[in-house]
């Protein structure tokens, strides 16, 4: 139990857009399989009778009205952008294939 | 209020498709449907199309570190609306959950979705095809947040992007439909009936050409007469209900194709390439559909109590057959005009407001089902957006009851009023259009008329009765439309006959 591979981790840091050198590679290959079989201890706990939460908070139903409130200016929203034009993010191109929305 | 008509058989001129293929598309779609709330889906930033960029943004739709979102309740209940209207199971209970995907569009590097628990399953919604009724069964109705916006600069050579975030947040419906239409007249017939259900639901405005309601497509091909599913094709980047169609017809002859050549059809994404034509591979496939779904640990879990679902049933607007049944009894409208002028929900506002300004039903339901829904339809716009607002069409119909134009000059100002969008009162007023009703200034016209026509004088004399019809054509004509018919009518009668 909690064996990742090196294959795997080479798999999570490209989804994470990470570059890993060969050595990190083999590094969070061990340290990433430590830390899955230490939390592995949960599975020892009987949990059957325990119905499944996505949550610890005992809370639902947190709503909002549907009042518009206040935005940035636009000076705000890209005072911390590296770079930007005509009001508008820039980022390095995008090839035109569109989002996951 | 754009009707499409569409006819499959235009292309099989092409010598490259199969004739009359053994294959049949079988197609499934994932719609897109911008809520038009009036703000964000976890933030108070307003939701208002075409602002300046970037102008609509705050920490949290900015995917700042930190900061929390809280959900838009209206944003619950236009969701729960919408399953409810296409016979959905409503779970009592469900959650967001985060899908991970890095694209500059997504400041949080996660879409917040529903994965595992959804806000409506299963249901379905009933299409009238030229086959008869048909059942598109639903997989499931969910809740999302749309992403920004990218702009490719207009130099090709550039070596860069921009992103506007005001549209990030807003609050979307996927509606996910099971695999059930095979020909594109069932697609166009989903489509449509799709989008008049949610206008009429009054969850969005469904603005195609502002992205409000957006089409993907699945597609694959199967032997006419088998049951089992090939491989599919999921489409995207379609834009229009005419661009869907296009794709359909060009997907099923490129899959048929492969497959009569002995060749195999892939399981991927492809996107619509409006200039070719045709749909392209994606090319970024080597990070694709690995989103690692995970329960959004900032947002707490739905629970839509029984009383919470009956509430918002219990206040769904009237939809299309309660608005078409009252149309009948309220208005005293023919079935036939109640229908026509229920197909759409803009329509039936855009007539009912009309109404309300001058309560003549079935003259205004007249006006609708020639002149307007014609003007509509040839200029491809909504009922909103018509140079002919419901009032002007309502002063139209008011200045014949009252008399003071006639059927015909009503015709000509009509005409006047949707290509100018003048108000048509101060039409007739400006062009001196009011009709004649003076006795005496009528009789000046009928009597040149009968001086000019002695055949015609001699034909009514001798009790042709449809020649006075022609006679009082000729007055019309000298009065430019203006006598008052029934008066020329009158005098012609007490004259001749
Ligand atoms: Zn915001």
């Amino acid at each position: 139990m909690g064996q990742i591979s090196e294959d795997q981790v080479r798999h999570v840091a490209l989804l994470s857009r990470l570059e890993l050198t060969e050595d990190d590679v083999r590094h969070f290959a061990h340290d990433l399989s430590s830390i899955l079989g230490y939390v592995a201890k949960l599975d020892e706990l009987d949990t059957s009778q325990i119905p499944p939460t996505s949550h610890s908070l005992r809370l639902e139903n947190a709503f909002r009205d549907d009042e518009v409130g206040a935005s940035l200016t636009n000076e705000q929203a890209l005072a911390n952008a590296p770079e930007s034009e005509d009001g508008l993010f820039k980022v390095p191109p995008v090839i035109q294939d569109g989002g996951g929305a | 209020m754009t009707v499409l008509n569409y006819n499959c058989h235009e292309r099989t001129k092409d010598p490259s498709m199969p004739a009359m293929s053994k294959y049949e598309p079988v197609i499934g779609f994932e719609v897109h449907v911008e809520l038009c709330t009036a703000t964000k889906i976890f933030c108070s930033c307003p939701t208002t199309f075409g602002s300046p960029p970037n102008t609509q943004v705050c920490p949290v739709c900015l995917g700042m570190p930190g900061v929390l979102p809280v959900l838009n309740r209206r944003a619950v209940e236009f969701a729960l609306r919408t399953a409810m209207a296409l016979n959905c199971n409503i779970p009592e209970r469900c959650n967001f959950d985060r899908k991970n995907y890095y694209y500059p569009d997504l400041p949080k590097n996660y879409q917040i979705s529903q994965n595992y628990a959804c806000i409506g399953t299963g249901g379905w919604l009933d299409i009238e095809t030229p086959a008869g009724t048909k059942r598109v069964r639903m997989n499931n109705v969910h809740l999302e947040e749309d992403a920004g916006k990218l702009i490719h600069p207009e130099d090709p050579g550039a070596d860069y992007s921009l992103v506007d975030l005001n549209r990030a947040g807003t609050p979307l419906i996927e509606i996910v439909s099971e695999p059930d239409m095979s020909s594109a007249e069932d697609a166009l017939a989903y489509m449509n009936t799709l989008k008049n259900l949610l206008e009429y639901l009054e969850v969005s405005d469904c603005k195609m050409q502002e992205g409000r309601l957006r089409f993907e497509l699945n597609i694959s091909v199967r032997e006419a007469g088998t049951e089992r599913l090939g491989t599919k094709v999921e489409v995207k980047n379609l834009n229009s209900m005419k661009t869907v169609l296009k794709c359909i017809e060009h997907e099923t002859w490129r899959q048929t194709r492969l497959l009569e050549e002995g060749g195999r059809v892939m399981q991927e994404t492809r996107l619509w390439d409006e200039a070719a034509g045709a749909t392209r591979a994606m090319r970024s496939k080597e990070v694709a559909n690995d989103y690692r779904y995970f329960p959004d640990p900032d947002l707490v879990e739905i629970h839509v109590t029984p009383e919470w679902r009956d509430a918002v049933r219990a206040h769904l607007p009237e939809l299309q057959e309660a608005k078409r049944r009252r149309f009948i009894e309220e208005y005293g409208l023919p079935e036939y005009d109640a229908r026509i002028l229920t197909n759409s929900k803009p329509v039936a506002s855009y007539y009912e407001a009309a109404v309300a300004a001058h309560p003549n039903p079935k003259a205004l339901s007249n006006w609708m089902m020639t002149e307007v829904l014609r003007e509509l339809n040839a200029r491809e716009v909504e009922p909103a957006d018509f140079a002919l607002k419901p009032a002007g069409l309502a002063a139209i119909v008011r200045m014949i009851d009252e008399g003071r134009i006639s059927g015909k000059i009503a015709k000509d100002v009509f005409a006047k009023a949707v290509e100018s969008g003048r108000d048509p009162a101060e039409i007739v007023q400006a062009e001196g259009l009011v009709q004649v009703t003076d006795a005496g200034e009528v009789e000046k016209w009928v009597d040149e008329a009968i001086a000019e026509n002695p055949d015609m004088v001699e034909k009514i004399r001798a009790g042709n009765t449809k020649t006075v019809q022609a006679l009082v054509g000729q007055v019309m004509k000298k009065s430019r439309g203006k006598a008052n018919p029934k008066i020329v009518n009158e005098l012609i009668a007490a004259k001749l006959c």
